[in-house]
Formats: C-alpha cells, sequence, structure tokens
C-alpha cells in the first residue's frame, strides 16, 4: 500500500506509541535490567551501595570442578581399609577447605563416582542450582517428546468425522482452561503416599501386590510425578496445534495415496508426517519454552523437595530473586535462563530448516 | 477390502470404547474436585482411596462452602480477579488493535524497526524477566488523586499495566489487518474518514473473530495467573484468585474447604469454556501459544 493515503508520520506513532511504549517498559527494559543487575551484587533491601562485580554472580552458580581421591596409603604404600573392607579416601573437606586449592574454595560435592582405586568427585559452587539446571533439562528431555507424541496420537485420533467427536474434542481440552494451580492441588490428592487415588488404582490392578508409593515425597519419583501432571494437563492444548496442522493437508493427498493403495501406515509416513513440518516445529518450541518455565507445579506441588529432587530454574530464580531478597542471583539464573532457552529455539529452527 | 458391516459396527464400537477411556482419564479430577467440595473432611479424605471419591455418597452439605467464606474473603478475591482480568483484556484489545493498526495500514519512519522489538519480544519467557521487572515496578512512580507515589507493590495497577501490551496480540492483529482489503481502508481515506474513523468505524466492526481470539487468550493468561501476583501482593485486599488459596493453608488444612473453593473458582471459568469452546480452541489453534 504505497499510496500517499496511508502515509502519515504523526498518527502512525499516535496510534503504536502506547503498546510500543509498555512492550518497552515492562518487557525489554527489564530484559536489559536483568543482564545489567547479574553484574552487581544488588540485593532487595540493603544499605550499603550497589556494586558491579562483573561475572562473579556466574562464577558463583556455574563453579564447578573435578577432584580425585586417592586412597590413603600406610608407610608401606598399601592402601588402608576399614573393617568392612572398603576404601579409606581423604575427606573432601581437606581440599575444599585447603589452602593449597583457592580455586575450589567453599564448593561441595555434587556427585562422585569410583575409577579403579580412585574416587572421583565432581563439586560444585552452588550445588541446588546444579540440581536445578539438571532437572529443567530433564523436564524438558521427557517431556517434549512425550507430550508432543501423545498430541499427535489424540489429535489423529479426533480428526475422524464421527457423531459426536466434538464433545471428545471439548473434553480432552478442559484441563487447559483449568488453571495449573488447581490442577496441581488436585493431583497432590491423586498422589498421595497414604490416601492417593494412583496407589489404590495401581493395587486394584495388580491384585494388591503394588506396594504404596509416596509419588511427591520421594526423591526418586517426584520429578516423574511432576512431569506426568504437567503431560496430562497440555496435551489438549497442543493436540489442537497438531489438529490445526491435519487440517491444512490437501484431501488430494490422501486421494492419491489411496488410489496408489498405500498403507495406513505408508500415508502417515508419506503424506500426514511431511505435511505436518511446521506444526512439528511449532509445537516442540511451544513445549520447550513451557517447559523451562516450570514453576506453579514445583510451588504447589513439591516445594522444590524432597531432597531438592525437583528444583527448577525458575523456582530458583524466585526463591533467590524473591524469597531470599538476592535480586543480582535470581537476575543472574533469569539470563542463564534466557540464554538457554534463545539457543535451544535457534538449534531447533536450524535442525528443522527448510532444506 | 470389502464392506463388513458387523466388521466396521465393530471397529466403531472399539473407537468409542477408546474415546470415553480416554475422556475419563482427562475429567476424572474434576469430578473428584467438585464431587469432594460437598462432603466433609474426614469422609473426603477416607473416600480418596477408592471410587467413593467419584461418587456422591454420604454426607452430602453445603457446609464447605459456608467454611470457604468463614475462612477467607472468598468475593474479594473473585471481585479482585475479575476486576484485573476485565481491566486488563479491555485494555489490551484497545492498545493493541491501535498499535497493530498503525503497523498494519500506515507508513510512518520507525514502524517497520518498531514492529521488529515488538516479534523480538516473542522469544522474551514471563519467568525469565519476573524479578528484575518486580524491581522496576517497585521504584515505579505513580501520579493518584491524592499526590504523587513511589511503588506499585500492593495494588491494582501492578497486576495490570505491565500485561496490557504483548508482542503476540498485536502480532495476531496485524496478521489479521493484513488480510483484510486494502481498497475498504483507502476507500474511507477519499471519503474523508480520518484515522481514528477508519479504525473504528471500518477496521473494529470487522474485526470480531481476532478481537475473540485475544480476548481468549487474554482471559486466560490473567484470570489463571499465579507467580506474579504472588512476588507483587503481599496485601490480602488486593489478592486474585490463585494466590488467595494461601489463606486455606494456613495453620490446619481444611480440605473440604479447598474443595469448595476449588470448585467455586474454576466451574465459572469451565462453563464459560464449554459454553464457547469452539471460540476457546480456535484461538489457541490460530496461535499455537499460550502465555
Amino acid at each position: 500500500m504505497a499510496s500517499k493515503l496511508t502515509l502519515s508520520n504523526r498518527t502512525g506513532w499516535t496510534f503504536a506509541l502506547p503498546g510500543f511504549a509498555l512492550i518497552v517498559i515492562f518487557i525489554v527494559l527489564p530484559f536489559f535490567f536483568a543482564i545489567g543487575l547479574s553484574l552487581t551484587n544488588q540485593r532487595l533491601l540493603s544499605p550499603n551501595a550497589t556494586q558491579f562485580v562483573g561475572l562473579e554472580n556466574y562464577r558463583q552458580l556455574l563453579g564447578l570442578g573435578v577432584v580425585t581421591l586417592e586412597p590413603e596409603r600406610d608407610d608401606a604404600g598399601e592402601v588402608v581399609r576399614n573393617e568392612a573392607g572398603e576404601i579409606q579416601y581423604p575427606r573432601l573437606r581437606e581440599i575444599t577447605r585447603s589452602e593449597a586449592y583457592p580455586q575450589y574454595r567453599g564448593m561441595r560435592e555434587w556427585f562422585r563416582w569410583q575409577s579403579g582405586e580412585n574416587v572421583m568427585v565432581v563439586i560444585a559452587s552452588d550445588v541446588v542450582f546444579m540440581k536445578a539446571l539438571v532437572n529443567t533439562f530433564l523436564f524438558v528431555l521427557v517431556v517434549a517428546p512425550v507430550q508432543g507424541s501423545l498430541a499427535l496420537m489424540l489429535a489423529l485420533l479426533i480428526n475422524h468425522k464421527v457423531t459426536g467427536i466434538n464433545l471428545f474434542r471439548t473434553i480432552y481440552f478442559m484441563p487447559v482452561v483449568v488453571s495449573i494451580v488447581v490442577v496441581s492441588l488436585l493431583w497432590r490428592f491423586i498422589y498421595d503416599g497414604q490416601n492417593g487415588l494412583l496407589n489404590s488404582i495401581l493395587q486394584g490392578l495388580t491384585f494388591g501386590l503394588f506396594q504404596p508409593v509416596d509419588w511427591l515425597g520421594n526423591p526418586s519419583t517426584a520429578l516423574p510425578a511432576v512431569m506426568a501432571m504437567s503431560i496430562w494437563q497440555a496435551v489438549g492444548f497442543h493436540m489442537v496445534i497438531w489438529l490445526a496442522g491435519l487440517q491444512m493437508i490437501s484431501p488430494t493427498l490422501y486421494e492419491a495415496a489411496a488410489i496408489e493403495g498405500a498403507s495406513k501406515w505408508q500415508t502417515f509416513r508419506y503424506v500426514t508426517w511431511p505435511g505436518l513440518r511446521n506444526t512439528a516445529v511449532l509445537v516442540l518450541v511451544v513445549i520447550t519454552m513451557q517447559g523451562f518455565a516450570l514453576f506453579a507445579q514445583i510451588d504447589v506441588m513439591t516445594n522444590g523437595g524432597p531432597l531438592d529432587s525437583t528444583q527448577t530454574l525458575v523456582f530458583q530464580a524466585v526463591e533467590r530473586g524473591y524469597g531470599k531478597q538476592d535480586i543480582s542471583g535470581g537476575s543472574t539464573i533469569s539470563v542463564i535462563l534466557f540464554a538457554l532457552v534463545l539457543a535451544i529455539s535457534l538449534t531447533q529452527r536450524w535442525l528443522t530448516r527448510e532444506r | 477390502m470389502a464392506f463388513n458391516p458387523d466388521n466396521y459396527g465393530l471397529r466403531l464400537f472399539v473407537r468409542y470404547l477408546v474415546l470415553c477411556l480416554i475422556a475419563l482419564i482427562f475429567i476424572f479430577p474434576l469430578v473428584f474436585m467438585i464431587n469432594s467440595s460437598f462432603k466433609p473432611d474426614n469422609q473426603l479424605l477416607a473416600d480418596t482411596s477408592s471410587l467413593r471419591a467419584f461418587l456422591p455418597v454420604g454426607d452430602i452439605s453445603l457446609n464447605n462452602y459456608f467454611g470457604a467464606f468463614r475462612r477467607a474473603p472468598v468475593g474479594l478475591f473473585v471481585l479482585n480477579s475479575v476486576l484485573v482480568t476485565g481491566a486488563t483484556v479491555l485494555l489490551s484489545l484497545l492498545i493493541c488493535s491501535l498499535a497493530a493498526f498503525s503497523f498494519a495500514f500506515l507508513r510512518w519512519k520507525g514502524r517497520d524497526v518498531l514492529l521488529s522489538i515488538v516479534i523480538a519480544t516473542l522469544i522474551i519467557p514471563f519467568e525469565t524477566i519476573a524479578i528484575p521487572l518486580l524491581l522496576l515496578v517497585s521504584k515505579l512512580p505513580w501520579i493518584g488523586l491524592d499526590g504523587l507515589h513511589w511503588g506499585w507493590l500492593n495494588t491494582y495497577r501492578v497486576q495490570i499495566i505491565p500485561w496490557i501490551a504483548d508482542g503476540l496480540t498485536i502480532f495476531l492483529f496485524v496478521q489479521y489487518f493484513k488480510g483484510l482489503p486494502g481498497e475498504l481502508i483507502e476507500a474511507s481515506r477519499v471519503e474523508g474518514a480520518n484515522w481514528w474513523q477508519v479504525y473504528y468505524r471500518v477496521v473494529m466492526p470487522l474485526s470480531g473473530p481476532v478481537l475473540a481470539t485475544a480476548a481468549i487468550l487474554k482471559f486466560l493468561v490473567m484470570y489463571n495467573q499465579y507467580l506474579w501476583p504472588l512476588i507483587v501482593v503481599q496485601q490480602e485486599s488486593y489478592r486474585p484468585v490463585m494466590v488467595g488459596l494461601g489463606y486455606f493453608f494456613q495453620l490446619n488444612v481444611a480440605w473440604g474447604e479447598v474443595m469448595a473453593y476449588l470448585t467455586l473458582i474454576t466451574v465459572p471459568v469451565l462453563i464459560f469454556y464449554l459454553l464457547l469452546q469452539r471460540a476457546f480452541i480456535a484461538s489457541i489453534a490460530s496461535t499455537g501459544v499460550k502465555g
């Protein structure tokens, strides 16, 4: 529309300004603010002036080291063993508190493994943050493929024109409109160790053989339980996106496949799936973004526990920035989170680019 | 493949069976919630481990609802949520459609740069800016009827103003406006309409579908909001419904009352959804993004 009729500098600015200004103040500015704060020691209520500390906050969060512990040996050079026959190692704190290793100062053990006679110990400046980082990645790595493919299966299931199919579509989508806070509370009952519905269903199905599990109270089941609930809650959302993609595929392609005598699997493999390429990228990007933002479920269901097994990046950012009033620490986590989201969505786009 | 009526009927039966079983998986927590809200605490807890959780058996009463209203200012929470959600949705439709109108129909210096900035914000998840935004709003000025204030915490404005404009809503409007015939706009200009008149006499009356889409998305985000009000609202009188839940977990947890409260704040949304489900589903299908 390159005509004089649409040329209007003053009106153009006037109409766009309120919206643009709000976006700059409340999205763009805080974004750069986060980067700036992460380089300082700002706290919410502090009598001291804010100081520039460079990358200190990042070092505090991301600091890692690997220490090799060699077995203690007696004067003859023999490995010292205790009564149970286990090899004796020096205490880790002899290294993390030693003047000889200033780079390991204040670090704590994250995990260790045996390597021959030696023990390798991975130490981190911030073990809780490391757990949050790993949990967030685990969450996305499990939820993205499982939720994405379940949603596709549901979409294929309801893409048939049979009577009443609309009712099922409506029901499958229902949890999406219900608040995640409400849903999380309800699932606390389902997961309960004593009176939980899940335990009694499993016991019923196995004729009493199944031993009840305190799903949210056990470090090895808490994160999977949160994953399962999150998949359940939003699968209808992604089903609808897949459905929109399915309906964009031209019916003539299916007719052609039918004439060629393609089997159901062949039709899916050579007609449906190629037609869903762009939708697949969209679904993956959206699930990943939602996965990295995991917060409400954790806050309502587990509070990061038990034993930090459900810590996540957003939960840590909020706990530090708000709970502990450590604004710079919270901002640093926010920046790391943003860098991850950006890197992953760029990778996804690159992997699925048009060739 | 020969057509076999028996076989066809069987396949149809299996298909419906599968559809129904999956439907059960999706609605059972909601049935449990509504059903439990009518049971006294001891019965509710005893029933959670069996199918009785889904059946209205035993003492059924409205006591939990009365209890919920006694325990917390439930009416106030609902009012706060309705106010914040309503105001944000309306302001968002106005401000974002105006901006999009300008981006889609007008030519002005800086337009392309500004639009790219708006689109770029789409990849910033709110969670990554929540903490610096908290610091920002705690120091922003505000001119009220009683003079100048500093700090926006514990107000309605802190729950409304940062949420009015967002890249997604503007993007939705721009996409829709680009689909409208440009001749229509030019014709109105030739007829002597000013831009404001083109906006509200010509474009807005044609924008029903996109207004509905944007309104539904914003409604879902605002009504279900948790993280933001959790950190910016400590004062009870400004709490929205999702954060108001905290009341029920102070001292002893009265689960029956919790269920009554959850039912009260969820069922209206579900009814709204069931009435407008086509619009709800279409709004998400057209964007692929919520929140």
